[in-house]
């Protein structure tokens, strides 16, 4: 299952998680982000959340986070790593690529 | 070796369209939704001209229906990208990173894309006040100003669309009249949020240095004059290009890029291999165009794979 991550839990979830964690940045009236999420969703029921947890941040409801890391485009993707943006892409784009983007935290 | 009846390369309306006919004639369709799923339609807003809908539809809605129409006669769907085809032998192969897929027919349904300015600062600037996707980023330029390059429907729809969140927008024009529609037009020049640089283009995005847009550097095409703009965002409207470089040397193209059909039909010149929708059609595309030749292709490979049976 994904998490949800919002303004008031990102810190204790993510900043201060002791496992990386990448997060979807997305909004309900993005097309491209509710093409994405089953795929997202799918990665999700699949990665094992002790190696890389997963989650989404609405963006229509999170404007710190929005700010925070400066989104100007989505869907967006970030990975957090010791507290501090390690990867970030953006784009909808097809399960493989997800897999091959997150293999340095699969391993 | 599972030889599949047909396979779809593609999720916009011509591949859904195609899937839903496939699979009510029992050919247990296989689609790939590639890297766009859903396709041009995702990044619409307000659909007022496909029929069946009174009061219109969003894009994004219109694509899941589709898509669960899809599913429900079980279309196998594949969210994998294709990343080659070989249509020189039959069966055919669709092949993606993990697996090979055959098939007796294909129905080639990859669209087209929104084409990008084709500069480096673009690139390394994409999500970074750079983007492809009014409907999705517009939110994030709150009280900011963009540009919008292009002079057709979609960068006026784009301008109008961006002003309800944009400061100020900016259309850039490398000529001196658009080519957009009278009622775009007019809408256009009423807003007052949107004002027009004619006759230029952008000859470079600037902020790579500090990782986000900060200005553009404009160049006069009639007077070659250099200037720079400062700006938050850029929205890039200028046409779109085929999905095709998956088929080049295999399949014949228009000089263009798009496939090239047998008029009246979906066939290509390889038999057994049909194309529907934007990525064969340069003249009308349109979502019920699309979906009409995703019917015609289905049909297409239906009867091909009855006749053969056949023969």
């Amino acid at each position: 299952m994904e998490n949800v991550y919002t303004d008031q839990n990102f810190d204790s979830e993510v900043l201060k998680s002791s496992v990386p964690v990448f997060v979807d940045f997305w909004a309900p009236w993005c097309g491209p982000c509710r093409a994405t999420s089953p795929i997202i969703e799918e990665l999700a029921g699949e990665i094992d959340s002790a190696k890389l947890k997963i989650g989404k941040v609405n963006c229509d409801e999170n404007s710190g986070l929005v700010q925070t890391y400066n989104i100007l485009s989505i869907p967006a993707f970030i990975v957090f790593k010791d507290g501090k943006e390690d990867l970030r892409f953006s784009g909808s784009m097809g399960k493989e690529d997800f897999l091959a983007k997150l293999a340095p935290y699969l391993g | 070796m599972n030889v599949r009846d047909v396979i779809i390369i593609g999720s916009g309306p011509a591949g859904w369209t195609a899937a839903v006919y496939a699979a009510r004639a029992e050919l247990k369709p296989v689609l790939f939704e590639g890297a766009e799923p859903g396709g041009q339609l995702m990044t619409t807003t307000e659909v007022e001209n496909y029929p069946g809908f009174v009061d219109g539809i969003q894009g994004p809605d219109l694509m899941a229906a589709m898509r669960g129409q899809a599913k429900r006669f079980n279309t196998e769907i594949i969210t994998e990208m294709v990343t080659k085809v070989d249509l020189s032998k039959r069966p055919f192969v669709v092949s993606t990173v993990k697996a090979e897929y055959v098939a007796k027919t294909i129905i080639i349904s990859t669209g087209a894309s929104a084409r990008r300015l084709s500069l480096e600062s673009e690139k390394q600037l994409y999500g970074r006040g750079v983007s492809a996707c009014a409907t999705c980023d517009g939110f994030f330029f709150k009280g900011k100003n963009v540009i919008v390059v292009g002079g057709g429907d979609s960068a006026m729809e784009e301008a109008n669309f961006l002003t309800r969140f944009a400061e100020k927008v900016t259309i850039v024009h490398r000529k001196a009249e658009f080519r957009a529609s009278k009622i775009m037009q007019e809408r256009t020049f009423k807003n007052p949020k949107i004002n027009v640089i004619w006759n230029s283009a952008i000859e470079e995005i600037l902020g790579v240095d500090v990782g986000k847009v900060t200005g553009v550097k404009l160049k006069n095409v009639e007077t070659g004059e250099v200037s720079e703009m400062p700006i938050d965002g850029v929205f890039a409207a200028i046409g779109h290009e085929p999905n095709t470089s998956l088929f080049k040397g295999q399949l014949d193209l228009d000089e263009k890029g798009y496939i090239k059909t047998m008029a009246g039909s979906s066939k290509t010149n390889v038999p057994g291999v049909f194309a529907a929708g934007d990525v064969q059609d340069a003249r009308y595309r349109q979502a019920i165009t699309a979906a009409g030749t995703g019917c015609m292709a289905a049909l297409d490979a239906e009867k091909f794979l009855s006749d053969e049976e056949h023969a």
